[in-house]
């Protein structure tokens, strides 16, 4: 029998996976790998930065709900990869990492580019591997991409010295997977399901509170259809953004710090929080001790670990998220929708005295919002928007109106800046037939725009948003709430970078609109071109600040709507 | 106050998964106390007695699940489980005070493993208290060294649990 290289194999083994693209960086460790790539029934899009790398394939996995695949070499390579992994570990997103490594007799010996891969990235991984035999390549590929998607997502390093990509096997295809240890739950118990409903049954004030669960799962019209069906409140987190359209009349959007006043308040206001693949994240809660203090709990999550971390259910329930609303759904059989409709109205009210607001006047400085609406009024429908970190991100969230999950595309658990450029072009290489708009800062964008250079080559057709207030505007915002408007190093000032000067040298179209009459041309033009990446910059009021707004560490009971509530 | 729970853990016989546990444990902010590894009679797998100080058993356990190589958690509750552990323990001994040293240590079931002329060393077996007891009486004699083996433990039959005497 013939027998091929380590690195043929794991090329073979990602092929196995059905892997369409990777994105990466090549290396000395890695190199014997990137050879057999040339001919690999996959697409390799080479990053700038291997941090890009990995945001890519985040974005990838977001947009398609397949697994992204990142490859970079030892030591940099690899520790340049930790944040898009660790981004990825708390944002439970799908990955497989792949690493270059020294060659096994030198490993510990402080060999060149060789940083300790495995140990260095074991808290920012659901699970990793380093590899010492290269008859292990084709199983241990196919475990980490069940890993990576069942269960709880997340991102899976291996680790493979160079010496074990050279060396020769026999390829077999790798047989069933056998993990003793890793058994996750999927179907939820059904005592669990009809003592859920008892509750339901007798709650007055209920709320569902969905997040990235949802979208993991699959699960938004099982969960459409069992809120319609028991008239129910939908509050879909920063993370479950689209689990339920927008649209929809059940749905109260976003709570929590800069949530809509109505959903953090109906949740404060709650007998009965229906909870299903959400955290309990404190930017959600707010001061826990004093988080929906009236609620009984229904926590419902793969992830047992999550049941009972934050806040102590009445009823747990471990399983896959789709799985538990539909039943939910066939439990609550042909019961009538509940009779809720004094909570209904006084959500009603809620939402009709506390709308978001803002305002553009014609001639007054341009406001993220408003151009955040123009830009959602004029782009497709099934457009997907990726956002970076801080003011923007709250804004694009709150304004942006989603109808479908998969449409949104954000850093919630780490917090990451610079992802959504990088992201924005995973998942415009996942789906090339869909807008892919970059909701940005201009301090995100400066952390990982070279990635445009990648969009540019590769002709991935990205649309970049800069809304440029020359700040860290989510950091001059705290600065002028909470340390008596002392800007320290929040300024990004200067006018620099040119950012139409800049797209252009990245070979992307560059344009520019700072007042409110010239945003729909811009956001039109920008939507037009399709054959290269287009950055439009915003220059956008540097001191509008993103409200409602809960304080770090407050109660969600106080609730400032705006800034005469300071 | 946090509890010590003592946790019996399975986990696959892989490399760095000891590195795994108790990178977790520290993580999650849970105090090892001690911590003993080593083969079981099933081959592949390896059982760790872990003395944890932790506010609330469910997480730890949840968390640890988490880890892939772990296969199965057991609390052991010390009234239903035996628990022991090994003392390596150097005293002073000069010739005069000998016969104090050795007389605590025969009620206590101690080896004496190595004597020297003005030292003994002891091994001694037994329930985690018992070993606490001894080191608090011989203390005062001047102790030189001590090495514990960190605690193991198993649950017992439940029929043992009726004829508790035994050990
Ligand atoms: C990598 C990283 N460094 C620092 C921070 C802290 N941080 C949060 S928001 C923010 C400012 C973001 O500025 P910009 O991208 O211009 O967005 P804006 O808030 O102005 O919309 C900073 C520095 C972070 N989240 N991530």
């Amino acid at each position: 029998m013939s027998t091929i290289t380590g690195a043929q194999a794991l090329i073979k083994a990602l092929e196995h996976q059905e892997v369409e693209v990777a994105f990466g960086i090549p290396g000395g460790a890695i190199l014997p790998a990137y050879d057999p790539m040339l001919d690999a029934r996959f697409r390799h899009v080479l990053a700038r930065h291997e941090q890009g790398a990995g945001h890519m394939a985040a974005g990838y996995a977001w947009a398609t709900g397949k697994v992204g695949v990142a490859v970079a070499t030892s030591g940099p390579g690899a520790t340049n990869l930790v944040t898009p992994l660790a981004d990825a570990l708390m944002d439970s997103v799908p990955m497989v990492a792949i690493t270059g490594q020294v060659p096994t007799q030198a490993v510990g010996n402080d060999a060149f580019q060789e940083a300790y891969t495995t140990g260095i990235t074991m808290p920012a991984t659901k699970h990793n591997y380093f590899i010492t035999d290269p008859e292990e390549i084709g199983p241990v590929v196919a475990e980490s991409f069940h890993l990576a998607i069942t269960g709880r997502p997340g991102p899976v390093l291996i680790d493979v010295p160079k010496d074990v990509l050279n060396a020769r096997l026999e390829w077999r295809d790798p047989g069933p997977i056998s993990m003793p240890g890793y058994r996750p739950t999927f179907e939820p118990h059904p005592r669990r399901i009809t003592e859920a409903i008892r509750l339901i049954e007798s709650s007055e004030r209920p709320v569902l509170y969905v997040g990235g669960g949802i979208i993991k799962a699959g699960a938004s019209e099982a969960l459409r259809s069992f809120a319609e069906m028991a008239n129910i409140p939908v509050i879909t987190t920063l993370m479950g953004r689209g689990a339920i359209p927008d649209s929809h009349p059940n749905a109260l959007g976003m709570p929590g710090m800069h949530g809509l006043y109505a959903a953090t308040t109906a949740m404060q206001k709650s007998d009965l929080l229906i909870a299903v693949g959400v955290r309990f994240d404190d930017r959600v809660t707010g001061d826990p001790d004093s988080f929906a203090p009236f609620a009984k709990v229904i926590h419902a999550d793969v992830d047992p670990a999550e049941i009972g971390k934050v806040r102590v259910p009445e009823v747990p329930i471990v399983g896959d998220a789709r799985r538990i609303l539909e039943g939910l759904g066939e439990g609550w059989g042909d019961r009538p929708a509940l009779d809720i409709d004094k909570w209904w109205r006084t959500i009603e009210e809620w939402q009709r005295k506390y709308p978001l607001r803002f305002d553009q006047t014609a001639d007054g400085p341009l406001k993220p919002q408003y151009v955040l609406t123009r830009l959602r009024e004029m782009a497709d429908d099934d457009a997907i928007v990726v956002s970076g970190v801080g003011q923007h991100q709250m804004w694009a969230s709150q304004y942006w109106g989603f109808e479908q999950p998969r449409r949104w595309i954000n850093s919630g658990g780490l917090g990451t800046m610079g992802f959504a450029v990088p992201a924005a072009i995973g998942a415009k290489a996942g789906k090339p037939g869909q807008q892919v708009i970059a909701v940005d800062g201009d301090g995100c964008f400066q952390m990982t725009c070279q990635e445009l250079i990648t969009a540019a080559v590769e002709k991935i057709p990205i649309k970049v948003a800069v809304f440029n207030n020359s700040a860290h505007g989510m950091v001059r915002q705290w600065q002028r709430l909470f340390y008596n408007e002392r800007f320290s190093s929040s300024d990004l000032g200067m006018d620099l970078p040119d950012y139409v000067k800049l797209a252009e040298a990245m070979g992307c179209v560059g344009m520019r609109a700072d007042r409110a009459e010239d945003v729909d041309e811009a956001v039109s033009r920008m939507l037009e071109i399709d054959d290269r990446p287009v950055v439009a910059e915003f220059e956008v009021d540097r001191d509008e600040m993103v409200f409602p707004m809960v304080p770090a560490g407050g109660s969600n009971d106080i609730v400032l709507t705006g800034p005469e509530d300071l | 106050m946090n509890e010590q729970l003592v946790l019996s853990v399975l986990v696959e016989d892989k490399p760095g998964v000891l590195a795994r546990v108790s990178l977790l444990l520290a993580r999650r902010g849970f105090n090892i106390t001690s911590l003993a590894v080593g083969p079981t009679a099933d081959q592949g797998l390896s059982r760790m007695t872990i003395v944890v100080n932790a506010p609330e058993l469910e997480q730890v356990k949840k968390q640890l699940h988490k880890l892939i190589n772990v296969v199965k958690i057991s609390e052991l509750d010390p009234d239903s489980s035996i628990e022991r552990e090994i003392m390596l323990i150097r005293v002073k001994a000069a010739a005069g005070r000998r016969s104090g040293v050795l007389e605590l240590a025969g009620i206590f079931n101690a080896t004496a493993v190595d004597v020297a002329a003005n030292s003994i060393t002891f091994l001694v077996t037994g329930a985690p208290a018992k070993l606490n007891d001894f080191l608090e009486l011989i203390r005062p004699f001047g102790v030189m060294d001590l090495v514990k083996s960190g605690r193991i433990a198993m649950r017992r039959e439940p029929k043992a649990r009726k004829l508790k005497a035994v050990g």
